[in-house]
């Protein structure tokens, strides 16, 4: 990692979250992709022949499955970016979700606006604040030798948006109508509109993450201090107002997401929680900044989550997806689409 | 012992040399004694009501000196101390509730069961060289699976959580006094002073000096014929150990346990949060945090119930004192990252 | 008799080949120089012969004991102690703590741990700083701490990675005179410098690596006129 003290004496080399830059899919990824695609299929086969489920019932929650691994791609997108360019495990990033579904509350309740512009409109507010947080605060514990720094003022800053929104908003559960209701029917399972769009939504927003890392200036430096901060401020590249632009996107990643999701959640101050911990699972099973990595990452773990509930009640699926949380970090901790370091 | 100030050259070293360590742990049990003389009276000056306020202070304290010991002196950034303290929690509600065991003897059991998982979980993160946010990540989500673990298990009662049944009269044994008995307070100090006594004999020890070392550079202290597993190994486990104990002392105390209130990511919180605000790898530090911690939600919901004029719009609000919290866990790590009580020391050494 | 052997030593990171069948024997009490260009794996040798590398191939021998693969704590605990060219200090402990904690080894009392550590460093002329936090000391001392507590372990054989790197040439002397000090005492030294005329002064015999592998290795007279020495150093600032 390039903040903190790297520790090159080999034997003790530890797996510090390397910073890696936001790529496409390569060769071998694509590889990895084709093989997880096999797997997943083949585990699919094998549940419709032997599964002892009826096979709607898995119809449906591999659609719903997939479906709600959208929602967790989109969460883990802007996660990834900071993750992977930042180094910080951003423990506010459920919490930043509910602000951006709570702002598009306001929006729809107060000034009465359509569901979808609240949302547009939300966008630049997050990044506003993301921005704001970066370069007042975190940037103030950020290139010291720890790690704890970041992660306990993004912990408080999380703690903060949740209370402040109970303060504001109480627990009371709200929800948005969304304009579009209704549902459909594919392959014969049934599919909730909203959750397509918001599934539609994480492709767009992974597309359009990808080409402003590719294509734009910004994205260019953002790689760059991704791979090498002090390289980057050498050539003028100035880092910190890098670093907070990064947040900023990151921020407004969920608060597409918030606005994507909010018809179908059940909007309390702490509707987020869960999803921060999901996300760093995705993250970390993705590859640290990988966009593709979040996007099949969410997906897988939407899949595991639902059709592991057919077999283990309750929250259990859940152990499944912490299970093969440990089991990539200390097996592959560089993730699926991540680089070897 | 005899203090050698000369050295085999003849040449007479420094006088400041002789024991400095011995004196320094004899002046920290001195402390440790006197305060917790003067925190043993006071029930007897604060206000009957004030006992809940107390007992939860002083758990904090508790935990956060367990936290302190692994994450502070250690290094090793634990984000999940909800599985020790959830542990020492449950396996004092399932003794006592399925076999009577006294809590006393539960205490113990948990504590040596607590140490044992801890220690396997940091074997296996130390063993595949997961360190910084991956360590603490790694330890989250043992955390975040023992709570799923408690909420999908028969035995512990799933998600309804274990509650301890009241007995009709005063027991030492099962623990168990009279509502406002000064006992409920009594104890959990006395198990406070303790672990402060562990670690400060820990951290003036031969393990615990080697543990310092490790954290500060482990090749170099590997280098030195220092065994970097084992040493960490044994802080992680008094560190556990001493966590499970507030979480069984909290069972006791509430009779009545839950997966959220043994395992919940807040919990690890809870741990952590003292230490930082009074000071991270500093013998205080965790207790000065506990103080401030620990009484601030009874302050803030004294003032919302009946706020001074120009707070009048706070009146019934909740989520303020865990607001204030976060702005002060905030303020703290950003402007005086050694803590209240770490950067007080600093300036009175220089 | 010779206190090191190493047997055809070799290490490799993925398809780099960082040492390449190193053998060499080193009799007790010699003092012993590597110099090779930047990259040549001098500071990988080190590391692979004190246990914080495992070696592709290849055995380490030490004092008539197999230490192959070996944790490093126990090669030191047997005698066999490096020092490294970046330097790390326990940066939350005094000067005199960080050397007890080697002494820590030989004895378990913190008094006598502390007594011990304060004559290595009286030895290595550091008393001046005794309790002053170690992460202040400047560059100087602080190769000075690396010394004392690689000493303070009574080490048999003594690794030192460039510890005379970063100093101004009034600062060299002293710590040459106590290195010749240590060896004079029994100790055998084994190190990796790039200052020549260091090296020339005191290694009784001279390894020149390059690539991972042996260049030559001799007399420091004979081995500097080696052209094929020269030639790997070309380029380098020698």
């Amino acid at each position: 990692m390039n903040r903190g003290v790297r520790v090159t004496q080999t034997s003790t080399e530890t797996k510090e979250a390397p910073a890696a830059p936001p790529r496409l899919l390569d060769n071998r990824q694509l590889r990895i992709a084709a093989g997880l695609v096999v797997v997943v299929g083949a585990a699919v086969a094998l549940m419709y022949l032997f599964g002892g489920q009826p096979s709607g019932l898995l119809t449906q929650s591999l659609i719903t499955g997939v479906l709600l691994g959208g929602v967790y791609a989109l969460v883990s997108l802007g996660l990834t970016l900071i993750f992977g360019v930042l180094g910080i495990v951003n423990f506010a990033q459920g919490a930043m979700l509910t602000m951006s579904m709570y702002i598009v509350f306001f929006l729809a309740t107060e000034w009465g606006l359509n569901l979808y512009l609240a949302a547009a409109l939300t966008v630049p507010v997050m990044f506003g604040f993301g921005w704001l947080v970066q370069s007042t605060v975190l940037n103030r514990v950020m290139g010291d030798s720890t790690h704890e720094r970041p992660l306990l003022v993004t912990l408080g800053l999380s703690l903060l948006i949740i209370n402040v929104l109970l303060m504001v908003f109480g627990g009371r559960p709200v929800s948005v109508a969304s304009p579009v209701e209704g549902s459909i029917n594919v392959i014969g399972a049934l599919v909730d509109v909203p959750r397509l769009i918001a599934f539609g939504g994480a492709l767009a927003v992974a597309v359009a993450l990808t080409l402003i890392l590719r294509k734009t200036t910004l994205g260019l430096a953002i790689r760059a201090v991704a791979a090498n901060d002090v390289g980057a401020s050498l050539v003028g590249v100035n880092v910190k107002r890098i670093y907070a632009m990064t947040f900023g996107v990151g921020a407004t990643c969920v608060a597409v997401a918030g606005g994507l999701m909010v018809s179908f959640t059940s909007l309390v101050p702490s509707a987020g929680e869960q999803f921060t911990t999901l996300a760093f699972v995705i993250v970390v099973l993705g590859g640290l900044g990988s966009i593709p990595g979040a996007l099949v990452g969410g997906l897988f773990i939407g899949l595991v989550q639902t059709v592991g509930s057919l077999y283990l009640p309750g929250s259990g699926s859940l152990l499944l997806v912490f299970g093969i949380f440990l089991l990539v970090l200390f097996l592959r901790p560089q993730g699926l689409f991540g680089a070897k370091s | 012992m005899s203090a050698t100030t000369e050295s085999p050259r003849g040449t007479k070293l420094p006088s400041a040399l002789p024991q400095r360590t011995h004196d320094g742990a004899r002046r920290q049990y001195i402390y440790l004694a006197v305060g917790l003389v003067v925190l043993f009276f006071l029930p007897f000056v604060l206000p009957e009501s004030s006992q809940p306020v107390l007992v939860r202070t002083l758990i904090y304290g508790i935990m956060a000196v367990g936290w302190n010991l692994m994450s502070g002196y250690g290094g090793m950034f634990s984000f999940g101390h909800a599985a020790f303290f959830g542990v020492g929690a449950y396996t004092d509600a399932v003794l006592l509730t399925n076999f009577g065991i006294s809590p006393w003897i539960a205490m113990i059991i948990g504590a040596v069961f607590s140490a044992g998982v801890g220690v396997l979980i940091a074997y296996l993160c130390l063993r595949y060289k997961l360190a910084g946010s991956y360590f603490a990540l790694a330890t989250f989500a043992f955390a975040q699976m023992f709570l799923l673990l408690a909420q999908n298990l028969e035995l512990v009662n799933r998600t309804e959580g274990i509650n301890i049944p009241l007995l009709p009269e005063d027991s030492w044994a099962m623990l168990q006094f009279g509502q406002d008995s000064f006992n409920y307070y009594w104890i959990p100090l006395l198990l406070l002073a303790a672990a402060v006594a562990v670690t400060i004999a820990f951290v003036y020890s031969r393990p615990g000096r080697y543990t310092q070392a490790i954290r500060d550079d482990p090749v170099a202290a590997e280098s030195l014929g220092i065994p970097i597993m084992k040493y960490r190994l044994i802080t992680v486990a008094l560190s556990c150990a001493i966590t499970s104990i507030a979480g069984s002392y909290y069972t006791q105390y509430y009779l009545f346990v839950g997966p959220e209130q043994a395992f919940s990511m807040h919990v690890s919180t809870d741990a952590i949060v003292p230490a930082v605000i009074g000071g991270v790898g500093t013998i205080w530090g965790p207790l000065i945090g506990a103080a401030v911690v620990g009484p601030l939600s009874e302050l803030v919901a004294a003032v919302v119930r009946n706020p001074p004029p120009f707070l009048e719009f706070l009146q019934g609000v909740s989520g303020l004192d865990v607001a204030i919290y976060a702005v002060l866990l905030i303020v703290i790590v950003v402007f005086l990252p050694k803590g209240i009580y770490g950067t007080i020391r600093e300036r009175l050494r220089k | 008799m010779s206190i090191l052997k190493l047997e055809g030593l070799s290490k490799s990171f993925g398809g780099l080949r960082a040492l390449r069948d190193v053998t060499v024997e080193i009799p007790e009490r010699e003092f012993f120089g590597i110099i090779g260009p930047n990259g040549a794996g001098k500071t990988t040798l080190f590391s692979v012969i004190a246990g914080q590398l495992g070696p592709t191939s290849g055995r380490v021998v030490f004092d008539g004991q197999d230490i192959t693969g070996w944790s490093a704590d126990k090669v030191a605990g047997a005698g066999l102690v490096r020092t490294f060219q970046l330097m790390r200090p326990f940066e939350s402990m005094t000067v005199l703590d960080n050397v007890s904690i080697a002494s820590h080894r030989r004895f378990r009392s913190t008094a006598k741990s502390r007594d011990h550590a304060a004559e290595v460093i009286e030895r290595v002329g550091l008393s001046q700083y005794l309790n002053k936090m170690s992460g202040t000391l400047p560059t100087a001392g602080l190769k000075r701490l690396e010394l004392a507590r690689a000493l303070a372990l009574e080490p048999k054989i003594l690794l030192l990675d460039e510890v005379l790197a970063g100093l101004v040439p009034t600062e060299r002397a002293p710590i040459i005179d106590l290195l010749r000090d240590i060896h004079r005492d029994g100790v055998t030294v084994m190190f990796v410098e790039h200052i020549m005329a260091a090296v020339m002064a005191l290694s009784e015999r001279l390894l020149v690596m390059h690539e991972g592998a042996e260049l030559t290795l001799g007399v420091p007279e004979d081995v500097v006129q080696d052209p094929r020495v020269v030639e790997a150093y070309l380029g380098e600032d020698f």
